[in-house]
């Protein structure tokens, strides 16, 4: 029997609601997709701009011409911001997330389609109104994706500081709008819509790291709102939150009592968190595809849970490590270090759980399973830079260099990206019915996994050295400018790795109408969306509910028919 | 393919390492009291860490040629669930590694950041604001003079950048310079001050960085036991010119200090 309950809803006639205004969390889930993709090049575009000005800081470029120092500054503040909020946030949990936890879940919907859909048009809004700073009177701000007050909140301290500046921090406040509704829908799904059967210790670990990702993301996104509405309330209202009594230029800007600590704290209770909100959908998508590429079932599940939990939970106890220089008491530096430096224990514990899994596999490598090892690979070398940077002794040096560059962009960045490459060659077949080119695919993991290294590595060395970030000259300060054959490498780096991007854009678009056409299952996986049709109906299962037996990760059972167990198929009786 | 991702892995684990064990990039040379206990600390958690990531990257590359799909003839992957026993062990492990390594350094910070500047420093007051750094001493009567917002001008320089309030008897005696000039071996009390946005206050040779926050008087402390030039940057986003917020601090011997500094006093006169 057929049990449509409140959630279902009829499949839309007209392209409008079909593909725009749907409520479809697959169209919805796409369409999050395709807004980081373009996100992503236009991230992807500005970095190439400020590669270029810091290794010939006089060449013309396309639409900014000549950079001046505060351009560079600009340049920064959006690629960080876009990148952040419009592609790490955006297409492994609202992309990925939305099309495949209900499925994976055996849900026909997410529990709201309606807010769904409102969550994803506020988001896009948000990118809009991002993007308009560039186009207004002094250009989009300087003051870095971290946004500090004071220079945040007084647009008097340089160009980009007016309206630019006040776009910026109402594009990120519609962007936690909509990040708030989102977390809302995927709690909600994930604790009222599971299909019978699916316990949640049977739940696959992509859908563990959506649900946790989505609590960290209903906590966090809450404060940064309000931090945003009262530093735009410091810009425009006259009050004074974040900013105590200071004169720019020596004019008075008549504030004072406010506190420029407190931002700190608020955006980094934000801040630090939003780093697991990143990778926590990529470290998931990982242990799936480890698993289901090994032939083997995870090593140690429940710890892979735990260890998700764990990062969750004292992800919101570690902020303070990004404020040991700021003038807080060093006395609280001690606690988030030694929080800061527990949070690297269940982040090896994955680690060495992906590494147990591969151990004794029958490893296909296919290009989701490169990309996945590649992750393994990145996370280490991005995670083993953070107990440095944790110990306030060496984050007197460290602070503020390229060796939190370095840090961040690998394991927050690439990392990342390497997780949402991964789910795009292992989910296309099933978004789109087709294969994408397997040998572009692996063409294109090669360079990205040897560019990304030849980028982010020698950023160590540069930091090492004492080089500053948010320099756009390196020229000013003796020991930078003697580092300046590492940035030129760096940019020669950056030119290939970009380019090879073309390789995955390209494939992606071809093969939605070219690639041979998928199988339902053409990995051989055992959850629930490969139970279904490819492209899966309009409610997913095609009227049927799906009834789980098995545990998400049955490979290699001894005595199975198969070398994999679905997840609806006759209960696995032998479990060790 | 697995032989390909193993090489590629161990190339780029070799490769990586190599700068850092052959110290091409490193730290500048040391010019302070806390510099060898930071540096050693330094190293130590190089040599851990590093080994863990050679470790890593190594069974990582390991396993990817080792358990290849060897295809139809081979046997079919191990079925387990994982080892509970091996999860305690690892778990345990790092958190001795890491709690533990954190622990060894934390008596260095509290020297640094706990205690406070000795009674008998020297004292220098460090202000930034968009982009320059000024200096100021205290004078003969060991007080620093009042300064005021209002009478704040940067084109003027030295006490008018800094709002010195000519009214107050302390301030007569103060002096202000563009060059931290500071005696060798001698403790340095730093008390950082903004005008206008942060900055960040960042001595490389000293392993001395400290933000200067408006509305704050930070207090912080460093000894430099080596003479010579040492560049300052300014190492937090304060505005379009933040890459030139640049300084020099010079440490001389004591002598040299009490003589510049009674020259910069005649010159007051």
């Amino acid at each position: 029997m057929v049990s449509h309950d409140s959630h279902a809803h009829a499949a839309p006639q007209g392209f409008i609601r079909k593909y725009i205004f749907s409520l479809d969390h697959k169209v919805i889930g796409l369409q999050y997709f395709f807004l980081a993709l373009v996100a992503v090049f236009a991230g992807i575009f500005l970095s190439l701009l400020m590669r270029i000005h810091l290794v010939w800081p006089t060449a013309s470029l396309p639409f900014f011409g000549e950079i001046k120092p505060e351009t560079y500054l600009s340049l920064l503040t959006m690629h960080g911001t876009i990148m952040v909020f419009f592609v790490l946030t955006t297409a492994p949990q609202g992309g990925f997330g939305n099309y495949f936890l209900p499925i994976q879940l055996g849900a026909p919907d997410m529990a709201f389609p309606v807010l769904n859909m409102l969550s994803f048009w506020t988001t896009f809004l948000g990118f809009l109104v991002l993007v308009a700073a560039f186009f207004v009177t002094g250009g989009a701000p300087l003051h870095g994706w971290t946004g500090y007050a004071p220079l945040s909140a007084l647009p008097s301290a340089g160009p980009g500081e007016g309206l630019g500046a006040d776009l910026w921090i109402i594009s990120i406040a519609i962007f936690c709008i909509g990040a708030l509704m989102g977390a809302l829908n995927f709690i909600t799904t994930t604790l009222d819509m599971r299909a019978k059967g699916m316990t949640l210790m049977r739940m696959p670990l992509t859908c563990w790291a959506w649900f946790v990702t989505a609590i960290l993301g209903l906590l966090a996104f809450g404060v940064l709102l309000s931090a945003g509405i009262l530093l735009l309330m410091d810009r425009n209202l006259g009050t004074s939150f974040f900013v105590p009594l200071v004169t720019v230029n020596g004019v008075l800007t008549g504030h004072k009592g406010g506190s420029p600590l407190l931002w700190q704290h608020l955006f980094w209770f934000f801040g630090h968190p939003e780093v697991y909100i990143a990778i926590l959908p990529a470290m998931g998508l990982c242990s799936q595809l480890l698993s289901v590429f090994s032939r083997k079932p995870i090593f140690g599940y429940r710890a892979m849970v735990y260890a998700i939990l764990a990062i969750g939970f004292l992800g919101f106890m570690v902020w303070g490590h990004h404020m040991f220089m700021s003038g807080m008491s060093p006395y609280t530096a001690f606690a988030f270090s030694i929080m800061t430096m527990g949070i690297g224990v269940p982040s090896a514990i994955k680690t060495f759980n992906w590494l147990g899994t591969l151990w004794g596999g029958k490893i296909r490598f296919s290009s989701p399973m490169l990309f996945a090892i590649g992750f393994v690979s990145l996370f280490v070398v991005g995670g083993i830079s953070g107990p440095f940077l944790a110990q306030p002794v060496l984050d007197i040096y460290l602070h503020e260099t390229y060796f939190v560059i370095a840090h961040f962009h690998l394991i927050m960045g690439v990392a990342s990206i390497f997780g949402i490459f991964a789910a795009t060659y292992y989910w296309f077949p099933k978004m789109f019915g087709r294969m994408m080119n397997e040998p572009l695919a692996k063409t294109h993991f090669w360079l990205t996994f040897v560019g990304a290294y030849a980028i982010f590595m020698p950023m160590h060395y540069y930091g090492m050295a004492g080089g500053l970030r948010r320099y756009s000259q390196g020229t000013e300060v003796g020991w930078i400018h003697k580092l300046a054959p590492i940035q030129q490498f760096i940019t020669f780096a950056a030119f290939i790795t970009i380019a090879s991007q073309f390789i995955f854009v390209f494939n992606l678009f071809w093969s939605m109408k070219k690639g041979e056409k998928a199988a339902d299952n053409p990995w051989e996986a055992t959850t629930l969306e490969w139970t279904t049709a490819t492209p899966p109906p309009h409610d997913n299962f095609g009227g049927i509910t799906p009834v789980v037996h098995n545990g998400p990760y049955e490979y290699s059972v001894p005595g199975a028919p198969r070398d994999f167990v679905m997840q609806t198929d006759a209960p696995v009786a032998a479990r060790h | 393919m697995g032989l390909a991702l193993l090489l590629v892995i161990w190339l780029i684990t070799l490769i990586g390492s190599y700068f850092i064990i052959a110290k091409t990039w490193w730290l500048p040379v040391g010019a302070s009291a806390a510099a060898a206990g930071i540096d050693h600390h330094f190293t130590t958690t190089f040599i851990l860490m590093g080994a863990v990531f050679i470790a890593a990257q190594l069974a990582l590359g390991w396993f990817s040629w080792k358990y290849r799909d060897r295809g139809a003839g081979s046997g079919p992957a191990q079925y387990s669930h994982g080892s509970t026993k091996l999860e305690m062990v690892w778990t345990i492990l790092t958190m001795i590694l890491f709690i533990g390594l954190n622990l060894a350094s934390e008596s260095i910070w509290a020297t640094e950041r706990f205690e406070t500047a000795k009674p008998g420093a020297v004292q220098v007051e460090v202000t930034g604001m968009q982009f320059a750094w000024y200096f100021r001493y205290p004078g003969p009567d060991g007080k620093f003079g009042a300064t005021k917002p209002e009478l704040e001008d940067a084109s003027l320089g030295g006490a008018g950048a800094l709002g010195l309030d000519p009214t107050d008897p302390a301030a007569k005696d103060d002096v202000i310079t563009g060059t931290m000039v500071v005696p060798v071996n001698r403790e340095i009390e730093v008390i950082l001050r903004s005008h206008d946005v942060i900055h960040s206050f960042f001595v490389p040779a000293m392993r001395f960085k400290q933000d200067a926050v408006p509305g704050l008087a930070i207090h912080m402390h460093f000894t430099p036991i080596e003479t010579g030039e040492f560049e300052i940057a300014c190492a937090e986003l304060c505005g379009l010119g933040h890459y030139k917020m640049h300084g020099i601090v010079k440490v001389v011997s004591d002598e040299e200090f009490s003589q510049w500094l009674a020259a910069r006093e005649a010159e007051k006169q």
